[in-house]
């Protein structure tokens, strides 16, 4: 077993697992970082952004660098369509890939990056939620960056002078390999590939071993998935979460006692309780109305979404607030809120409950009904028509470098009443302010993250003993400094510290993982077993020499009675093994009675010779083997073959 | 342990009141809980003391798994988890959980309320019954309990029907409930894997039918249905709330939309809204065009279709009336036909199976003249109509399903003796395989193989993939491997002989044979040596035959040549007890050699 990892970013993974022959991708996540060091793409041209001055690195002279590069507020940011740092392509052949599983929809938009163009030939599983709403994340995205430029005009040349430019540019991890989002045929075609899974359901993988996706508790239909052969057991874990939201809770259960653990996709923001955050931000939220401001909100098209409709809209009327609009902003809105409401099989137990009633188990769709919640494709939608302030608007992208957030941040960024609320984890959040500094408005952030924090996924593991544990580096423990002193205590971060033997895997590593393998699983047919007698061989042991067909069909093994031999050959004799030396006694005795009655028997320490001179042969025995020196004819040899056979015990 | 036994208590060479019992590997299943719509005495329910004269039922049960909420399949659960006191699990979808409680209460008030019937469980019990119910989601593997597993697959028919695999051990079934192997207008089609069960147990409504193209059955329908209001009749289909009706709904939705037709069109109060509300909730369960459209449309929000109300029974003029129940046997839809029957402009359209003794099932039959139990006495004469719309596969649909999930046996329930018999025959004809149709309390007992799970080592299956290798390819040659059976805390293993030593903790006593040869050949013995090998290379082809330090070895026969340079060489040839065959092959070889 081996396992390969593809990405930087251990909340966006990309592992490679080869076992039993087979390659088995585990999560294609789309790190977004590198979308911070570009210039926003504004839905509407943006005469302050247009008009921000160039930047040239001092003393570096290149005139193709000329206009692909722009400062604001000593920031400097690239000109272009943003990109995005998909996972690793040189360590693995896409095109050699069997299988690849997706946890959950923020893990797998990569996927067009790993199945086009690329020869891959294998299949993709998640869960139906998982594609579905990964569809419109790939819609979503596809839609902003693809509407809003040409495919000219992209900025390559500063990628060659990174080390000259100022930072953050200058740490960008290979800006070469970074790369724009593929086009929607693409996205779609990519999308095609997925199979479908529902919890708990055993996929054979090509008869080598079952997959199976049991829940997460992270989002809606994001799972974990269990590998099992009939002797290994492997758990990747991947976005859990522990805690009470709208989703299935985590099933453990089917994590337990595998043989590797692989851990990823831990929260992103360990300092920060999403509990806590959540009042944080319906406190900001009603201070912000109650002050005529509005409230922006730039989030991602599901997930926690759902929970801040909930919990804002219960929050705002208690506060009196009914009356403040909600507005949901995406080329997916729509279809984002209605199919939530009809993924009961995926949720927690008591918004399952809703459903038999039956009602829908979010209540957005009655905030719909009820005209409180507005949604809308973009901006200029006639939905929004009658867009009263103050509201609080709810869109993406959490960035702020591309969708109707781009446009709403430089709308109400000069005037203070107005507040964004950032609680999407993925994007420091003054980074992606950086661009539209200096802003008037204000600016929280409350994170909500409900993957396990450390302290969750440290008491996981404990629970789940695994008998090995991989995780990405930045989960490991630091390593420990070259000077005997410890680390200072500042710099020691949250980390997982298991007691079991331990595999940190960074990008583009491979590493040799899990147990080897020493018996396949077969089927042994009734009537073979039937035939065979098996004999105690010591206590609790018991044994038979036994000869079977093999059939192999689709890669499940049968045994089977054997084939009758030719007609005339007497069938192989079954091996026979013998635990013993002979007595030599017998042996004499046997050897008279087959004619070689000349017979000379030396004793020695540590065994015997026998002789017969006639015949020119000596039969050394000792503890271990017996050593026949035969230079008679064949047919001495075969009597002394069953003369031996005779009387060395065997079982 | 190789056997399984079945038991049909229901719908043994019958429709209606299914209830079977599977036997295998120790585990006791039951499969459905329907009640008999035909009859109102003891009867209708499964008779369960077949399972247990008297004492608890729930220690001869392992699980109850229910196919679909329609009242034939679930009628009798309440009877027997709250009446006879079954307590064990119970396993159903989700659609199947949330709508099977409202028409369970829907024919409890028919029995009770209109009827007058005790002795009839309660509502109470209903709601007590379903809080027991696990729900399953379809290809959700489930451990009822360490041996006992289920899995649900698609079934088309009704919102969240399913067909059940039940394994246990090795011995495998699966049970379809009802399904449909077409899609229509809300449903998708049946689908199952090639799973290869010892035994299929399929329904066979429709065993002796191939029904005609869906779309000429819809056309013949809406010309049916458009001629009579046309003229003034009234139009009564009586359907079951769920199910039917709303594909009803949908076509004539459309059809009234695209002929912009404005008789009114009526459905029977109460359940409509409620039923509509479980169609979107569950819209996954539909087929695949509803699903890609409802964001936008949803299908079941009727523009054309209004609530009935009980006065509109007499309005005059044309009409069209969806009421429940489906086979006319009580309720709604009975009120209605006593009312309109007698009149010819009128028409009664059947859209699904009538069981035998509702007033559906008469008329079906031809009656004229039904007589109630007050002694009422109703001419009909209005004309009736059967469409044949009940979601079940046809003979061919079965075929198909068979073909698709590769059973070793096939037994048929939920059907007519008949029918059923007929497509015995084929089955049997046509797959080879064998086809049992067991009675009401007639038990059919099948043999299937014993498969005992096995570990195979390795390294003797590579080593026989080695030699397997090593010969020209011939797909009919048989793998055979040798090796030693070893049984362990009752885990069995294939071992080859150098693992079972370890095992057994034993170590191997080897016999040897060493034979001498003497060669008169001057120079070297590495020479010598050199010489042998591509001799022998040349006598036994195929054969791996390496040389190193002066030493040729033949698989695992060893051959030493020694002696000084221009004197007679003496080989030895040394090889295991095992290798006798190829060991005194090789010396005689060498034998004639020097000769």
């Amino acid at each position: 077993m081996k396992l390969y990892c593809l990405s930087s970013d251990a909340s966006k993974p990309c592992f490679v697992l080869s076992f039993k022959e087979l390659l088995i991708m585990l999560d294609c996540g789309l790190s977004a970082h590198s979308v911070l060091n570009f210039l926003p793409l504004p839905p509407v041209p943006s005469t302050r952004l247009a008009s921000l001055p160039n930047y040239t690195p001092p003393h570096h002279n290149d005139p193709l660098l000329e206009g692909e590069l722009k400062e604001c507020c000593g920031r400097v940011f690239v000109d272009s369509i943003p990109e995005f740092c998909p996972p690793l392509d040189k360590v693995v052949d896409f095109s050699q890939l069997d299988v690849i599983l997706i946890s959950n929809y923020t893990c797998m938009l990569a996927l067009p990056f790993i199945t086009e163009e690329t020869g891959f030939k294998g299949q993709v599983y998640a869960t139906e939620p998982t594609l579905q709403i990964g569809r419109f994340y790939l819609e979503e995205l596809s839609e902003w960056v693809s509407a809003s430029g040409e495919d000219s005009g992209a900025a390559k040349r500063w990628k060659e002078a990174v080390h000259v430019l100022p930072p953050p540019l200058a740490d960008a991890v290979r800006p070469r390999a970074w790369r724009r989002l593929l086009a929607p045929q693409h996205i779609a075609r990519a999308l095609s590939r997925v199979r479908v899974v529902g919890y708990d359901e055993r996929v054979d993988i090509y008869g080598a071993l079952d997959a199976t996706a049991v829940s997460s508790g992270f989002c809606l239909g994001s799972a974990n998935w269990v590998l099992r052969s009939a002797h290994e057991k492997v758990a990747y874990v991947s976005g859990s979460s522990t805690l009470t939201t709208h989703p299935r809770p985590i099933n453990q259960a089917a994590l337990r006692g595998a043989d590797l653990l692989i851990l990823a996709a831990l929260t992103q923001t360990p300092a920060h309780n999403p509990d806590h955050m959540l009042g944080d931000l319906c406190v900001h939220a009603t201070v912000t109305l109650r002050g005529g401001g509005s409230v922006l909100c730039p989030v991602y098209p599901s997930g926690v979404l759902y929970d801040l409709l909930e919990c804002l809209s219960a929050h705002l009327e208690g506060a009196g607030l009914a009356h403040v609009p909600l507005y949901v902003v995406s080329p997916v809105a729509d279809s984002s809120l209605a199919y939530s409401n009809i993924l009961a099989e995926w949720v927690s137990a008591t918004k399952q409950a809703r459903v038999y009633v039956p009602e829908e188990p979010f209540p957005h769709a009655a905030l719909v009904r009820s005209s409180r919640l507005r949604h809308a494709r973009a901006l200029h939608d006639d939905a929004l028509s009658d867009f009263r302030q103050p509201c609080v608007l709810f869109c993406g992208h959490p960035s702020l470098r591309f969708g109707a957030a781009v446009h709403m941040v430089e709308l109400w960024a000069s005037n203070p009443l107005h507040a964004i609320i950032f609680t999407e984890p993925d994007f420091p959040h003054t980074e992606a302010l950086a661009p539209f500094q200096p802003i008037a408005m204000k600016a929280f952030h409350c994170p909500i993250d409900t993957s396990l924090n450390y302290s969750q996924a440290n008491k996981l593991v404990r629970e789940l003993r695994p008998r090995e544990l991989a995780l990405p580096d930045q989960y490991a423990p630091p390593a420990p400094a070259s000077s005997s002193a410890p680390p200072p205590r500042e710099t020691s971060r949250p980390h997982i510290s298991a007691d079991v033997p331990t595999l940190v895997v960074r990008r583009g590593a491979a590493l040799r993982a899990g147990t080897r393998r020493v018996a396949a699983r077969a089927t042994l047919s009734g009537s073979l077993a039937a035939r065979v007698a098996a004999r105690e061989l010591r206590a609790g042991v018991r044994g038979a020499p036994l000869r079977a067909s093999l059939s192999l069909r689709d890669s499940r093994l049968e045994l089977h009675s054997p084939p009758p031999g030719a007609p005339g050959a007497a069938p192989a004799p079954p091996p026979r093994l013998q635990c013993a030396p002979p007595d030599v006694d017998a042996l004499e005795r046997e050897l008279v009675r087959a004619g070689a009655t000349d017979a000379r028997v030396e004793r020695g320490a540590d065994g015997c010779i026998l002789h017969l001179p006639r015949h020119d042969t000596l039969v050394h025995v000792d503890r271990l083997a017996t050593h026949v020196f035969c230079e008679g004819g064949a047919d001495v040899r075969q009597a002394l073959r069953r003369a031996l056979h005779a009387c060395v015990p065997h079982l | 342990m190789p056997d399984m036994k079945i038991t049909p208590l229901g719908a043994g060479q019958d429709v209606g009141r299914s209830c079977i019992l599977l036997s295998m590997g120790g585990k006791n299943i039951m499969l459905d809980c329907g009640m008999h719509m035909g009859y109102n005495d003891e009867r209708r329910f499964p008779d369960f003391s077949y399972i247990v004269p008297e004492g608890p039922i729930t220690s001869q049960i392992d699980c109850v798994i229910i196919s679909h909420f329609h009242l034939d399949h679930c009628g009798a659960l309440p009877y027997m988890s709250e009446m006879i006191g079954y307590t064990g699990p119970i396993y159903m979808t989700h659609p199947t959980k949330a709508i099977a409680p409202i028409l369970l209460e829907d024919m409890r008030k028919v029995v009770v309320e209109r009827k007058g019937e005790s002795n009839f469980f309660t509502s109470q019990m209903i709601k007590d019954c379903i809080k027991k119910v696990t729900a399953v989601t379809l290809h959700q593997s489930v451990m009822v309990d360490n041996e006992l597993e289920i899995k649900a697959y698609y079934a088309g028919h009704v919102l969240g029907a399913a067909m059940f695999w039940i394994r246990v051990g090795s011995q495998s079934v699966v049970y379809t409930g009802d399904y449909n192997m077409t899609p229509d207008r809300h449903l998708g089609a049946a689908w199952i894997d090639k799973c290869r069960p010892d035994l299929l147990i399929t329904e066979s409504t429709y065993a002796t039918t191939i029904r005609d193209s869906k779309r000429c059955r819809e056309r013949d329908f809406l010309k049916k249905v458009h001629e009579c209001v046309e003229k003034g009749g009234k139009v009564l289909i009586p359907v079951f709330a769920l199910g039917r009706a709303q594909e009803l709904c949908i076509l004539l939705e459309t059809y009234w939309e695209r002929m912009n037709l404005k008789y009114p069109v009526y459905f029977a109060l109460g359940l409509t809204e409620k039923a509509n509300n479980y169609y979107k909730m569950f819209i996954t369960w539909t087929n695949q065009k509803i699903r890609k459209t409802f964001v936008q449309r949803n299908m079941f929000d009727f523009k054309h279709i209004k609530p009935f109300d009980k006065s509109y029974i007499d309005n005059p003029g044309a009409m069209v009336v969806f009421a429940t129940p489906g086979m006319l046997h009580a309720g709604l839809s009975l009120n209605i036909f006593k009312k309109w029957a007698p009149y010819e402009q009128n028409m009664v359209i059947m859209p699904g199976f009538c069981v035998q003794g509702t007033v559906g099932h008469k008329i079906l039959n031809g009656a004229k003249k039904i007589e109630f139990e007050n002694r009422q006495v109703v001419e009909v004469k209005m004309a009736v109509e059967y469409m044949s719309f009940s979601a079940h596969a046809d003979a061919k649909g079965i075929m198909q399903l068979i073909q698709y999930c590769e059973p070793k046996n096939v037994l048929l329930v939920h059907g007519e003796a008949l029918k059923m018999e007929f497509l015995k025959e084929k089955i049997e004809k046509e797959f080879k395989i064998s086809c049992f149709m067991p009675a009401n309390g007639e038990t059919c007992t099948i043999n299937t193989p014993t498969k005992i799970p096995i570990d195979v080592s390795l390294r003797l299956l590579k080593a026989e993939a080695v030699r397997y290798n090593a010969l020209p390819p011939d797909p009919k040659r048989r793998r055979v491997v040798n090796g030693i059976l070893c049984v362990r805390d009752n885990r069995l293993s294939l071992l080859d002989i150098d693992e079972m030593c370890d095992e057994i903790g034993i170590n191997r006593h080897i016999i040897r044979f060493t034979s001498t040869v003497r060669l008169e050949d001057p120079g070297p013995a590495v020479k010598t040596a050199e010489k042998l090998k591509n001799l022998l290379s040349e006598k036994l082809e195929g054969w791996t035959i390496t040389i190193s330090d002066g030493n040729i070895s033949v698989e695992s026969v060893l051959i030493k040549v020694e002696g000084e340079d221009d004197s007679t060489k003496n080989i030895y040839v040394s090889w295991t007890n095992q290798d006798e065959d190829l060991g005194s092959y090789i010396l005689g070889l060498l034998q004639s050699m020097v000769q």
